[in-house]
């Protein structure tokens, strides 16, 4: 068993704690959150030993691991402590407020050895999986143009400030959302590292970005765009999508469905030439318990492996969200807001 | 409950599949009266259950159906609570406390906040009978036998060992509201289990079940296992496996399962609603002569 606890049973934090709890290899040993009222619920009907301090509840649980969800600002300060103590983290994201907080941790991860993975779980749903894998094998050929696209109903009028609504939180569209697309370009083709025009822009929120208007490019010089908005009531809940254009082909693909067009006689197996589209269903594998999309569990799944010595640790590491933050960050730069 | 339940997936928008049919699917249903005359349409084919989540626009049916009460005679609705995207954003814009404000009628918490916390402690479960009340409301007048819990919420509760609560729900909602309660859930098996040792014999549960193993967790062989026990009043959902198999396949597949007592389904055209009523009917009539013909023996 491993002994894991939690800091933060807020909207993602309550997620991840019913995932762990039905974990086979999982025993949760201690849950530390601020508010009252989620403490008293978790202790009353679920029997967890609850905590206000999280440095406390390490002392006297000594978990293995811990899954941090707590605002974004308080990673950082967070997982320093956990991984000073020698205990294995899996942060949410985005991973930390500023890229050299990001580089501290991911260097001080290496340095212990410890495992370490943040929660951007897109990459764990299996049309990106399917994407990652026909970019890799360069069945598109040589990459010309890319866009990364997010549209939801986050800000869709003005409303009461949470700690989403302060940029000193990690607040903002920037940071909470298009953090997840820029997460998958940078894994999927190459870390954005360059920002040649940005346009953050406030449409509800009195003090963050609600949408992000980006031109960008990897190393290579390979172009792309980024386009962001969490004020788009259109869509029911978040929709990431990303368009890959290639020498040999196209590729269309969001969480649920991937179309790709093959120019020529160059496929794997499976495919034909032109159109092709594939499900998510025909793409995903079944999880052990199913609570809100077979990627949170998968996700939660490859860490306890991680933590057990039975993967190759490489999803979604700090190394990776480091250089995520650093995108942000200069896509932030770029931009007057 | 009847062979052939009629879900409401396609008239929110909700596809697991393709973000471009669920824009389709918002255009289309737009109006109210689309929605009507769709289900109208189940109707003629026969399906007399309507099974829907406590979206605000099922309040605007509900209108309807009242008012119009020998069109909708032997209509029944079994409400599924709640319509979690509401909760969901009002958590994020209000805060846990903030939402409980917002949902729960009446003045019981206001008084409970003025108690302060500590007092709040108390009474966690009348809490949710309270919010079970707001949902509730909708439907005041309509036969609604069977009232159901939320995948979403009965497995997050699931996870988190919160049995008292699944129980707690199957009383209040036979006390008050003298129904069924009914459970949907993607991990039946794990469920099964819970309910049974909080007391609930042969509970109502809802999940999906299909020849891909599409949100089954624990496997299609356990399911199989479970159903052939009868230890559950079984609805089938999700029988098209998200659209990986032909429907042909896959209603032959579920209609001859043991102990699956319903089917839900949703679908938008005629066509669409008439043949996978005129499926399910066909191997349930061959299901019935074989039976003839063992007992001939
Ligand atoms: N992966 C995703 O798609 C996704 C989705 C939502 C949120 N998140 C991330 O998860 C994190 C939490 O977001 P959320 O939406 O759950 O927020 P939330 O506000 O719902 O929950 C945060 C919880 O942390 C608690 N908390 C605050 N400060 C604390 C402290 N010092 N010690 C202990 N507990 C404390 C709060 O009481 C609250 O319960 C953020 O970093 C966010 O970006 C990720």
């Amino acid at each position: 068993m491993v002994k894991v606890a939690l800091i933060g049973a807020g909207k993602m934090g309550i997620s991840h704690l019913s995932i762990l709890g039905a974990h086979p290899n999982v025993e949760i040993v201690g849950v530390c959150d601020t508010s009252k009222m989620v403490v008293d619920v978790l202790e009353r009907y679920s029997g967890y030993k609850c905590f206000s301090d999280y440095l406390k509840m390490v002392d006297e649980s000594q978990p293995d691991a811990v899954f941090v969800a707590v605002p974004t600002k308080h990673h950082y300060p967070m997982v320093k402590q956990l991984l000073k103590r020698g205990i294995h983290v899996f942060t949410e994201k985005p991973f930390c407020l500023n890229p050299e907080e990001s580089f501290e941790l991911s260097q001080l991860a290496k340095q212990t050895g410890l495992v370490n993975q943040v929660g951007y779980h897109n990459k764990f749903v299996g049309t990106f999986k399917e994407v990652k894998k026909l970019v890799k094998e360069g069945f598109i050929g040589e990459i010309t143009h890319f866009q990364g696209e997010a549209y939801g109903p986050v800000a869709v009028k003005k409303k009461s400030e949470t700690w989403r609504s302060d940029p000193n939180e990690g607040g903002g569209c920037l940071m909470d959302y298009a953090s997840h697309v820029i997460d998958l370009i940078n894994d999927i083709i190459a870390p954005i590292e360059s920002c040649k025009g940005s346009i953050l822009k406030s449409i509800y929120s009195k003090n963050v970005d609600d949408s992000v208007y980006a031109l960008v490019s990897i190393k290579s010089g390979v172009s792309g765009v980024i386009s962001v908005n969490w004020s788009d009531e259109t869509y029911r809940k978040m929709s990431t999508s990303i368009t890959i254009i290639g020498t040999e082909g196209k590729i269309v693909s969001d969480a649920n469905e991937l179309k790709i067009y093959f120019k020529g006689d160059k496929f794997p197996k499976g495919y034909s030439k032109g159109w092709n589209v594939k499900y998510v269903t025909d793409l995903t594998d079944e999880v052990n318990f199913y609570l809100r999309g077979e990627e949170y569990s998968a996700q939660i799944d490859y860490f306890i492996k991680s933590v057990k010595g039975e993967t190759k640790k490489d999803i979604n590491t700090f190394d990776s969200a480091w250089k995520t933050d650093k995108t942000i960050s200069l896509i932030k730069n770029q931009s007057t807001l | 409950m009847d062979r052939i339940i009629f879900g409401d997936n396609q008239f929110f928008a909700v596809n697991h599949i393709s973000d471009e049919k669920s824009r389709a699917q918002s255009i289309k249903f737009k109006d109210d009266s689309a929605i009507i005359k769709t289900l109208d349409i189940a109707r003629e084919s026969g399906i007399n259950t309507f099974m829907c989540t406590t979206h605000d626009r099922i309040a605007n049916i509900c209108d309807i159906i009242r008012n119009n009460p020998t069109k909708y005679q032997d209509f029944k609705i079994y409400p599924c609570m709640p319509y979690a995207h509401k909760y969901a954003n009002a958590v994020t814009e209000l805060g846990i406390p903030g939402t409980l404000k917002q949902y729960v009628p009446g003045n019981f918490l206001g008084s409970l906040f003025k108690g302060g916390v500590a007092y709040l402690s108390k009474d966690y479960i009348s809490i949710m009978e309270l919010l079970i009340d707001s949902e509730m409301k909708m439907f005041k007048g309509i036969n609604t036998p069977v009232i159901f819990l939320q995948n979403v919420i009965t497995d997050l509760l699931l996870g988190l060992g919160m049995n008292e609560f699944l129980v707690a729900y199957a009383k209040y909602v036979k006390q008050k509201y003298n129904a069924e309660p009914g459970f949907i859930t993607m991990n039946l098996p794990k469920l099964l289990n819970v309910l049974e040792n909080g007391g609930i014999e042969n509970p109502i549960i809802c999940a999906s079940i299909n020849k891909v193993n599409f949100r089954m967790s624990g496997g299609k062989e356990l399911y199989e296992k479970v159903l052939s026990e009868g230890r559950c009043r079984v609805i089938a959902m999700q029988v098209l496996g998200g659209g990986a198999i032909p429907a042909g396949e896959a209603l032959e597949y579920v209609s001859n399962l043991p102990n699956v007592e319903s089917i839900l389904f949703g679908a938008s055209s005629r066509q669409n609603i008439e043949n996978t009523v005129e499926t399910i009917n066909h191997h349930d009539s061959k299901k019935m002569d074989l039976k003839l013909n063992l007992s001939n023996f």
